[in-house]
């Protein structure tokens, strides 16, 4: 008898508990609020069906309890219940399916305008590099990577002397225009995740990943390592601001390029 | 409509009585023992054993969440070995070990009618090889470097790097060992249970015959004999890796600023052997549960089990289906991102035949006689708590929806919900309902009360608000959720509740440890039959059920496992061994 009780409980105390506690996701700073929306749908479609079966588990219990000279029914099975119950299943499966892989379509099919930003992993820290003038990132190799060139770049290739490098700083990006981040690593898996933006990606050593979004608001965002990458892992935190175009352009202004960079006379210990 | 067919149709012999190996001496009766049920026994101790290890350190980690910066002796390389062998242990030595090792040899030869596994002796050597695998692992908690921090899935390139704790120590090789181990000794037993379930039925018991328990068990050690190859092969590669300076899973890397001897590896392809074989695993833990969970409401709402031949259809399909769904736990790994709408689909799918088995429980208990047993209790429990973990699978198996969620706390409390507190619900329930037999005794009633209030209420306390922890943003595998702009205050609050929550739900398993030994001499007697079961492992000569489990003659089986309340028959159940035909009965052939 308590536990049917107790089952009634536990739905009503869930659902109260989703509704009033303070415990939701920041407020959201990019253009996926699609990702929200499907969330919400999943939500609604699931919470209706834990609601349902415990409730009637709950009035089951009650019910049909053990007293005296009770007698269970005896049906094996039922075919038209069964098939009606199953295709009910697939409605409401589908309404989940369908929203998800529309925006998963628009999730890794990149914008033609977006512009293209490095990010590369360490243990533990970020780095980043953005393409100069010429609009292209030139290319890298883990092989290559030394105390000079912590991010790889080939120098022979004309691409990348203009790039701009960002190494062990915070990241700056222009709001309101679509970003493709490149992601790299030179040692173990990591994974860019900014919980505004609400997307993330692993990043891993041989390979370049991406995602892309469009940062929709000003302001500073921590970014966290979302794939375990050894002790460090907690402390591997970084910084992307997003400016309007004015602050940024003034940053990027101030950044040294890969050229200036490994010039002789600039060689010096960064730290 | 259902097949009807006459309740006492008797196939005739066909398999002749085997010769058993009878011991002769009290070292080969209870420790180099061939019968299924000692083998089952010492699986189930040694599941148990070293489940308390992994329960032991779960609360060192929530100790370490809930109150960081309390405990000076919780490093973040303690606590990065801690979660690592925490899942491990959980998920293979306990979990995989105790279903199939412990129930399945137990059950298996008593269900189906046989007097023991079809290859005794390979049985026996199964479960040495597995208390060997266990040693080496907990060799690893001693050796230089201590046990491996690489996490649960040992992803490469980190695990065996400097990074990473127990990486180019002992701690990765010892693991890798005791899984390669643990895989040859599954093996032995689970050739055993799949010919045993073929081959070694009695009389009259045809497949559609079969409790969902066996059923259950039977399709998850088909299963686990075909995934566990892809972790064998991925631990001999990575095994390499280590040891021998080969590159299978490593690419050219700089480490703190060095080269390494490494290149031209895919640390992705061990994600997907590592999943190959991991999906599967997590029905091979559920698939047992559902089984288990089956005859334990039919039983004690003395109802037949609803929909019988769409249940065995189900465990076939979702089976089946969990082969083709590995990378669902890969959506943002960096795989091609259009293997997202394959995976998305399939893992989807297999929420349909995952329903219906929801269903057919909770209809099951409707028009029954449901006496709240305390297996029934865990029964319940164990719907509440699967359903509500299978749901938010469906926000994780949705590829959109996952990005944002995937690697949160969300992620931790869905598979604890699921493939956590679901099964070990299922396990408690089945050892209440169980232990009689094993035992002639009953374990305490107030005691396990107790124990289903605390684990139920508080486990679910604790995973429940853990989704809305991820949701926020935050992390898994974090040793400190301070110092983030996602982690309110309000939130730490929260964290430190459910810290507390783990400590007493902690201290109910020892209540229940303690019962377990207590009862053994001081339990009410059970006698043969306490819930007045069907299935022939209740209808024993002897309980405890000796050697060949049925004394000189094998039970005939002639009717399904689940005539309960039959309309017209003197008792509310009728045992598979009873001839004749009774009232309406009619079960599927």
């Amino acid at each position: 008898m308590a536990i049917a009780l107790v089952l009634v409980l536990v739905v009503v105390g869930s659902v109260l508990f989703h509704f009033l506690s303070p415990w939701w996701w920041t407020p959201i700073a990019s253009n996926w609020d699609y990702i929200d929306n499907t969330i919400i749908i999943t939500f609604w479609i699931t919470g209706v069906v834990f609601a349902a079966v415990v409730l009637f588990m709950a009035y089951c219990v009650f019910r049909f309890r053990h007293r005296e000279g009770n007698q269970a029914a005896y049906k094996p099975e039922d075919k038209r219940l069964e098939w009606w119950l199953t295709i009910v299943t697939a409605i409401g499966v589908t309404a989940m399916l369908v929203p998800g892989l529309f925006v998963w379509n628009q999730f890794v099919n990149v914008p033609s305008d977006a512009t293209e930003v490095e990010v590369v992993g360490q243990q533990w820290q970020w780095s980043f590099r953005l393409p100069g003038k010429d609009g292209k990132l030139g290319t890298s190799d883990t092989r290559n990577v030394s105390a000079e060139n912590p991010l790889g770049v080939i120098a022979s290739d004309p691409n990348g002397q203009d790039d701009v490098v960002v190494e062990a700083a915070d990241l700056h990006l222009p709001v309101g225009k679509p970003v493709k981040m490149l992601l790299r690593s030179i040692d173990v898996l990591h994974d860019f995740y900014v919980p505004e933006f609400r997307a993330k990606m692993d990043m891993i050593p041989g390979s370049v990943t991406y995602f892309w979004f469009t940062p929709t608001k000003t302001g500073t965002f921590q970014v966290l390592c979302a794939e375990l990458c050894g002790q460090g892992h907690p402390l591997m935190h970084g910084v992307v601001m997003v400016d309007t175009q004015e602050d940024y352009t003034a940053w990027l202004g101030e950044q040294q390029t890969f050229a200036q960079l490994s010039a002789p006379q600039q060689v010096g210990s960064a730290e | 409509m259902v097949d009807i067919t006459p309740a006492d149709a008797v196939p005739p012999a066909e398999v002749a009585e085997m010769e058993l190996y009878h011991p002769h001496s009290w070292w080969t009766k209870y420790v180099f023992s061939q019968d299924a049920k000692v083998i089952a026994i010492q699986y189930s101790a040694t599941a148990t054993a070293i489940g308390l290890v992994a329960l032991v350190l779960s609360w060192l980690m929530r100790l370490q969440l809930g109150f960081p910066g309390t405990f000076d002796f919780i490093t973040p390389e303690a606590y990065y070995q801690f979660i690592t062998m925490h899942g491990m242990i959980m998920v293979i030595y306990l979990l995989t070990a105790l279903f199939l090792g412990g129930f399945g040899n137990y059950l298996i030869p008593l269900m189906v009618g046989a007097r023991d596994m079809v290859f005794p002796y390979v049985n026996m050597l199964s479960y040495w090889i597995y208390l060997l695998a266990v040693l080496v692992l907990v060799s690893s908690f001693f050796a230089p470097g201590g046990p491996t921090g690489a996490g649960w899935t040992l992803y490469p390139p980190q695990a065996i790097m400097t990074g990473t704790p127990g990486g180019q120590d002992w701690g990765i090789m010892l693991m890798l060992i005791s899984l390669i181990l643990f895989i040859i000794g599954f093996t032995m037993g689970g050739l055993n249970y799949v010919v045993t379930v073929l081959q070694g039925r009695t009389r009259g018991m045809t497949l559609m015959r079969l409790p969902l328990t066996v059923w259950g068990i039977f399709t998850a050690t088909v299963m686990a004999l075909l995934a566990f190859p892809a972790l064998f092969v991925a631990c001999v590669m990575m095994l390499f890796d280590r040891a021998l300076g080969t590159s299978f899973f490593m690419p050219a890397i700089v480490e703190m600023g060095e080269q390494l001897q490494h290149g031209g590896g895919s640390p992705i392809l061990f994600q997907h052997l590592f999943w190959f074989f991991g999906h599967p695993e997590v029905y091979i833990v559920a698939l047992p549960a559902f089984g288990i969970v089956s005859d334990l409401i039919s039983t004690h709402a003395r109802k037949n089990i609803f929909g019988y031949r769409m249940m065995v259809w189900a465990i076939v399909g979702i089976g089946a289906l969990s082969f083709v769904v590995w990378a669902h736990h890969m959506y943002v790994s960096g795989m091609h991102p259009y293997f997202g709408f394959f995976f998305a689909t399939t893992t989807l799918i297999i929420a349909v035949p995952t329903a219906i088995k929801v269903y057919n429980w909770v209809l099951t208990l409707w028009r029954g006689d449901i006496h709240l047993t305390i297996p029934m209790l865990f029964a319940l429990a164990f719907i509440v708590t699967f359903v509500n973990g299978g749901l938010t699978g469906l926000f994780l198996g949705n590829v959109v929806v996952d990005v944002p969620l995937s690697d949160t706390m969300f992620v931790v409390a869905h598979f604890h919900m699921v493939m956590g507190v679901a099964p070990i619900l299922v396990i408690f329930g089945a050892i209440y309902h169980w232990y009689p037999k094993v035992t002639g005794r009953m374990l305490n009633e107030a005691m396990g009360q107790f124990h289903f209030w605390v684990t139920f209420l508080g486990a679910y306390l604790i995973f429940f608000p853990m989704h809305y922890i991820g949701l926020m943003g935050v992390p898994r595998r974090y040793n400190e959720l301070t110092d983030m702009t996602v982690m309110t205050e309000s939130a730490q609050h929260l964290n430190s509740f459910i810290s507390i929550m783990a400590l007493m739900v902690g201290f109910a398993q020892m209540v229940f440890l303690f019962n377990l030994i207590w009862s053994i001499r001081h339990g009410r007697e059970a006698g043969g039959n306490p819930w007045r079961a069907t299935t022939l492992e209740w209808q024993t000569p002897q309980t405890p059920p000796a050697h060949g489990n049925f004394g000189k003659e094998l039970p005939i089986v002639y009717r399904w496992a689940y005539d309960y309340s039959v309309p017209g028959a003197k008792e509310d159940f009728i045992p598979q061994n009873m001839p004749g035909s009774f009232g309406s009965s009619r079960g599927p052939a």
